[in-house]
């Protein structure tokens, strides 16, 4: 919300300076977004007298004046058409910047004259669009004098944001009368000048009785819709409002300084009377804005005999809207229920000055004076002659009334205001408290009278207000919220518990694990494209106004962020990418805590000891996948690698680890070439996803360890070598191994794994060291040869016959 | 006699001296104490000497054995060290050369300050809660007091989801339970706080929120932290000095001056803004100073409102307390100095070496929270 100065100080009466006023806003609540003064970046320029014109000898359209802006003649080479001698225009000396043209003036010559400054359109000043010639001034302007202070471009320009509750500071009077309660100066009275009116009000009436509970409305007949007067003008357009014609901008004019949306019809184009209304389903509308409307039953519309004129309280039509030959108007000054207007304008995706007013609830009081102040203005500037008025239907008015106690604001708002001082805040924002209707009407006794519990009438103008806290608000912020003392939040009884969750817990490690074994942390979208979702399993959730088609559904895995991520790295040059990201995924059934890993580029930089860079391969994705599990506080010794990780990943490399069959705690492996290409990624590529709201959380068992028992006889190791058909999977011979005697072997790990010479085809070596431990006492020879035996015929059953 | 066994002792050392190797002792010793050997023949000799003559020849013999063998032994002592030098000599390596590296990993900012807020309001006794990134109409809007109709709501530029539209159309949807869009902010975990666990109540929801606004300064996604005291006789004083508190620790300086001023959120009232002092270093804005340059906004909150209170099954005449919201990533960038949100969410690993921190940059109060 923009307005000027010396606007607001037509409602205000103060001795406030600009900056006092500034500062005030911002502390009542109204936020000073901006102040701005037009004129100062013009202020170079000064009002210059052309003493004479003459040719200039090497070009037709110029011509050498002779220019005197206070200090005497001046030589200047104008091609202005409205160059002459006795013309007073407005001149820029060198040094000047000329805003318009983005050019700090110098001494030049022109075709060979010298020239001391230009004489200035109004475009090259960016105060209007004319460059048909040099500005010109009255005869009498005074001659040397800046022209912005002759121009009263001097008014500062003040951007307010308004906050949606406060409608009735979405006009300068409102703001006005704030700034009067803050103690900013005084509220002026509001006056209009006093008119007749001839003969009957026009046939308007209001059949929607919810959507549009009053409709009030006068003609004027015998207008002149021409330009409206200087004054207007130039508020309009300090605000950054273009003016159209007269009758326009006094509906704009009025809009901004009392908040208050008015409709002109132009009633030549009307046919028969003015009925608010629903609308028919389907019914087309041509709106102001050039664009065409289908409306539906549910939105209130005014409309004659012939179509609609008007999307109520949102938009004027385009037909009957007024031009410069409109010469009969009928001024509309309705209520329409904020509600339905909102609605309306959702549905339609319309927005507009008026419905922002009406949707946040226009004063229901000020219909007749908004009325009769808007017809005053029509007649002052277009004159003609205005009907009486057509009343149809009620605004809604009954007083609504809050019973306060001036404890509260210690009590909610923190803050002792003496209650008299409480009081007179409210009444001079306009609430009444019982017999106290007005601040001039505030007096000790009458104030002694009020016990109890306050009756505070609410204005009609603050719809906002329901509650006793926000006379709380009302009384705290005039007062100064920021004066509020600091109170400590007591703290809780007993002793500090932790505050983070077993889950936040979980995240928490696994996140600090995974930087510390060297991966970097990206956050990235959590909605990707449905072409990025699908290898993933598609998204489960389409956004239905995504910002782009790249950003449409809700990620199915992590790893697609992170591939995109992977890809513009490498591009960067990276040559080793390994990223991670905890966040969450998002199913058809609920959002899933995950941790997801990329590694890609070298896993190890070539390097003089090593030589050729390694890359990542599945098994470091393994790695990854089980270190983060037990940091993550899985049981990593009772998990099962097991197939089926999907199609995202690569058939032969690629795994889940399980515990039990069913619940899987992470998938890990290569990734599916396929799915690479997708991404525009070369080379190989590991992953892991870890799904951290599988893991099962540790149960609490208090902090003491189990006793420390270590055993007291030297473990013993021995070593196979199995020959096994290539296709088994490793771990089965491994854990038939350890599974041989579960007493006496405690540990069994492969350490060699081999194929080729020696060994037939169609089989592979693993060689396997178990670790036996003897607890009484310490192993005889033939007792390991029992357990050795044992061993040997447990692999046999998994197809695996020692090699000798 | 006496005299030739100085002279043996001359010739034996100056052999033993002269002895270029391992070997080349040996045959010292072996020549001199070797079964064969001189002075073990002169030993020998003792035997067969009467005790005058044992007396005095003796020692004479057992002192030259003494001496060649104290000889070797140090001779012995000097090869093996030069033998060693020798070999260590021999085993130099170029230690300018480069050593593996292990890679450095690093955590995010946002994490590390999610990090840092659980622990400066656990210290406040607030628990961290979280909620659906997915959420209902109710619990985003309704129940925080906008109703559909209410202007806040178009502000809010929401994503809404195709299921809850698809379900608005066949007539199933219900606002309570039919998940429609994303969460907008971060405070429909109020709502859910509240309607799952009993005042007292003392959160902080850390999490992602989402609008449909992109530019320099906005990204579809962002964080946003939570915060919500429900109590008896809860008051805007409390409600400032928690954030003075919040605010001087998370900056760790004292001179920090906050700025209220009146502001709207329909699920609060009064409603109050947060501005935290700046002072102008090098032309860069530093939160903190005891007299501002200017003002930031940081914080939006205010005492919970009747009707959202109402909304979640509480007496708003037995509870009520305050609510406070504010941007993750923007705290972030003011303590850290990251000029622009964008590469936030890039994953660009210089980006992340430069502004991440390490694994072990653990928040805590008794080392400080920032890193």
């Amino acid at each position: 919300m923009k307005f000027t100065l010396s606007w607001l100080k037509q409602h205000l009466e103060t001795t406030a300076t600009l900056d006092q006023i500034v500062e005030a806003l911002t502390r009542i609540g109204l936020e000073v977004e901006g102040v701005e003064n037009p004129g100062e970046k013009l202020a170079a320029f000064k009002i210059a007298k052309v003493l004479s014109a003459e040719r200039h000898p090497q070009a037709d359209k110029l011509q050498i004046l002779s220019v005197d802006a206070g200090n005497g003649p001046l030589q200047v080479v104008c091609g202005a058409p409205n160059a002459r001698a006795g013309l007073v225009g407005v001149f820029g000396a060198p040094g000047a910047y000329v805003p318009g043209l983005d050019v700090t003036l110098k001494l030049a010559s022109i075709r060979g004259v010298e020239s001391n400054g230009m004489m200035c359109s109004t475009r090259e000043l960016e105060l209007g669009e004319d460059h048909d010639g040099i500005i010109e001034l009255p005869a009498d302007a005074p001659i040397g004098t800046a022209y912005p202070d002759y121009a009263g471009l001097t008014d500062p320009v003040i951007d307010v944001a308004i906050t949606p509750n406060r409608q009735d500071c979405m006009g300068v009077r409102g703001i006005a009368r704030d700034l009067a309660a803050a103690g900013l100066g005084t509220l002026t009275p509001l006056t209009f000048d006093a008119f007749t009116s001839e003969g009957a009000g026009p046939d308007v009436r209001t059949d929607d009785t919810t959507g549009c509970p009053a409709f009030f409305a006068q003609t004027v007949t015998g207008v002149t819709n021409g330009d409206s007067p200087e004054w207007m003008r130039r508020s309009l357009l300090a605000i950054g409002q273009k003016p159209i014609s007269a009758l326009v901008d006094i509906t704009n004019y009025l809009m901004i300084d009392l908040g208050r949306p008015l409709h002109v019809y132009d009633r030549a184009k009307l046919s028969g009377g003015l009925v608010a209304r629903k609308a028919n389903d389907g019914e087309q509308v041509v709106a102001l804005n050039g664009k065409t409307y289908t409306l539906d039953a549910t939105m209130t519309v005014i409309a004659d005999d012939a179509a609609v004129h008007d999307i109520g309280g949102i938009m004027g039509g385009e037909h009957s809207g007024v031009s410069a030959d409109t010469t009969d108007v009928l001024i509309e000054c309705a209520y329409f229920d904020p509600d339905h207007i909102a609605r309306t304008g959702q549905k339609l995706t319309l927005t507009s000055d008026a419905r922002s007013r009406f949707e946040r609830g226009v004063d229901p009081a000020f219909l007749e004076d908004g009325l009769a102040i808007a017809t005053a203005l029509v007649l002052h500037i277009c004159g003609g002659t205005a009907s009486d008025v057509t009343r149809s239907g009620e605004p809604p008015l009954e007083p609504r009334v809050i019973h306060y106690d001036p404890r509260l604001s210690a009590d909610l708002g923190g803050l002792h205001v003496a209650p008299e001082r409480q009081a007179r805040t409210l009444l001079s924002l306009g609430f009444t408290i019982g017999a106290i209707t007005s601040a001039d009407a505030f007096s000790d006794a009458l104030f002694s009278t009020i016990e109890g519990k306050w009756p505070v009438t609410i204005p009609t103008w603050r719809r906002d207000v329901d509650g006793p806290a926000d006379l709380v608000e009302e009384v705290v912020r005039i007062e100064g919220i920021d004066t509020i003392p600091s109170m400590p939040l007591p703290r809780m009884p007993g002793v500090a518990k932790p505050t983070a969750t077993p889950e936040q817990k979980l995240e928490r490690r696994a996140r600090r694990a995974a930087a510390a074994r060297g991966l970097d942390e990206a956050v990235t979208w959590s909605f990707l494209s449905d072409a990025e979702a699908a290898p993933f399993g598609g998204g489960a959730w389409t956004l239905a106004n995504p910002i782009s088609e790249d950003l449409k559904v809700m990620r199915p895995s992590l790893l697609p962020g992170l591939l995109a991520a992977t890809g513009r790295n490498l591009k960067r040059g990276q040559q080793s990418v390994r990223l991670f990201e905890i966040g969450r995924r998002y199913l058809a059934d609920a959002e899933r805590a995950t941790l997801g890993v990329v590694l890609a580029g070298d896993r190890r930089p070539r390097g003089w000891r090593d030589g050729k860079a390694a890359s990542f391969d599945a098994y470091d994705a393994k790695a990854e996948a089980l270190a983060l599990l037990a940091a993550s506080g899985a049981p990593v010794d009772n998990l099962q690698v097991m197939g089926e990780a999907g199609d995202a990943w690569h058939p032969g490399q690629s795994g889940t680890l399980r515990l039990g069959p069913k619940t899987v705690l992470a998938s890990f492996g290569m990734l599916h070439p396929s799915v690479l290409k997708a991404f525009d990624l070369d080379g190989a590529v590991a992953a892991v996803e870890v799904y951290l709201d599988a893991i099962p959380p540790k149960r609490a068992t208090g902090f003491a360890r189990p006793a420390y028992t270590p055993p007291a006889l030297q473990a013993v190791r021995r070593d196979f070598a199995f020959l096994v058909p290539a296709a088994l999977a490793t771990d089965t011979l491994v854990r038939a191994v350890k599974g041989a005697d579960k007493v006496a072997i405690v540990s069994a790990r492969v350490f060699d794994v081999f194929t080729g010479a020696g060994v037939g085809g169609g089989h592979k070596s693993v060689a396997v060291e178990i670790v036996l431990q003897p607890t009484a006492k310490s192993f005889t020879d033939e007792e390991i040869k029992a357990i050795a035996d044992k061993v040997v015929a447990a692999a046999a059953k998994q197809g695996a016959t020692l090699r000798v | 006699m006496t005299q030739d066994l100085n002279q043996m002792r001359e010739h034996m050392l100056t052999a033993i001296a002269a002895a270029s190797g391992l070997d080349a002792l040996d045959a010292c010793r072996v020549e001199a104490l070797g079964k064969q050997g001189t002075i073990t023949a002169l030993l020998k000799t003792l035997g067969k000497m009467t005790p005058e003559e044992r007396l005095v020849q003796g020692p004479q013999i057992q002192g030259l054995r003494e001496a060649v063998a104290n000889g070797i032994a140090e001779r012995k002592a000097t090869l093996e060290r030069a033998a060693l030098d020798a070999r260590l000599a021999s085993e130099t390596l170029d230690m300018t050369l480069p050593a593996d590296a292990m890679p450095a990993g690093t955590i995010h900012p946002v994490s590390q300050v999610m990090d840092e807020l659980a622990e400066i309001f656990a210290d406040l006794g607030f628990a961290v809660a979280t909620g659906p990134e997915i959420e209902t109409d109710w619990h985003n809007f309704t129940a925080l007091n906008i109703p559909e109709t209410h202007p806040a709501r178009a502000m809010h530029d929401t994503f809404y989801l195709q299921q809850g539209i698809d379900a608005k159309a066949a007539g199933t949807a219900d606002e309570k339970t039919t998940f429609s869009l994303l969460r907008t902010h971060t405070s429909p975990v109020q709502i859910r706080t509240m309607l799952s666990q009993k005042p007292p109540i003392r959160i902080i929801a850390p999490g992602r929120t989402y609008r449909s606004d992109s530019d320099a300064t906005h990204t579809p996604m962002f964080h946003q932290v939570e915060g919500l005291v429900i109590d008896k006789g809860i008051t805007l004083g409390h409600l400032k000095w928690t954030l003075e508190t919040f605010v001087k620790a998370f900056f760790e300086r004292d001179d920090i001056v906050l700025r209220l001023r009146p502001s709207y959120f329909p699920f609060t009232e009064p409603s109050v803004e947060i501005d935290v002092g700046y002072t102008l270093v090098k032309g860069k804005r530093v939160v903190g100073g005891a007299e501002p340059d200017g003002w930031l906004e940081i914080l939006g909150s205010g005492m919970v409102h009747r009707k959202v209170i109402e909304a979640c099954g509480l007496d708003p005449d037995e509870w009520q307390g305050f609510a406070f919201g504010c941007g993750i990533d923007r705290l972030a960038m003011l303590k850290y100095g990251m000029d622009d949100l964008r590469p936030f969410f890039d994953g660009d690993i210089r980006w992340l070496k430069h502004y991440g921190f390490s694994s072990l940059d653990v928040p805590t109060l008794s080392g400080g929270v920032g890193a």
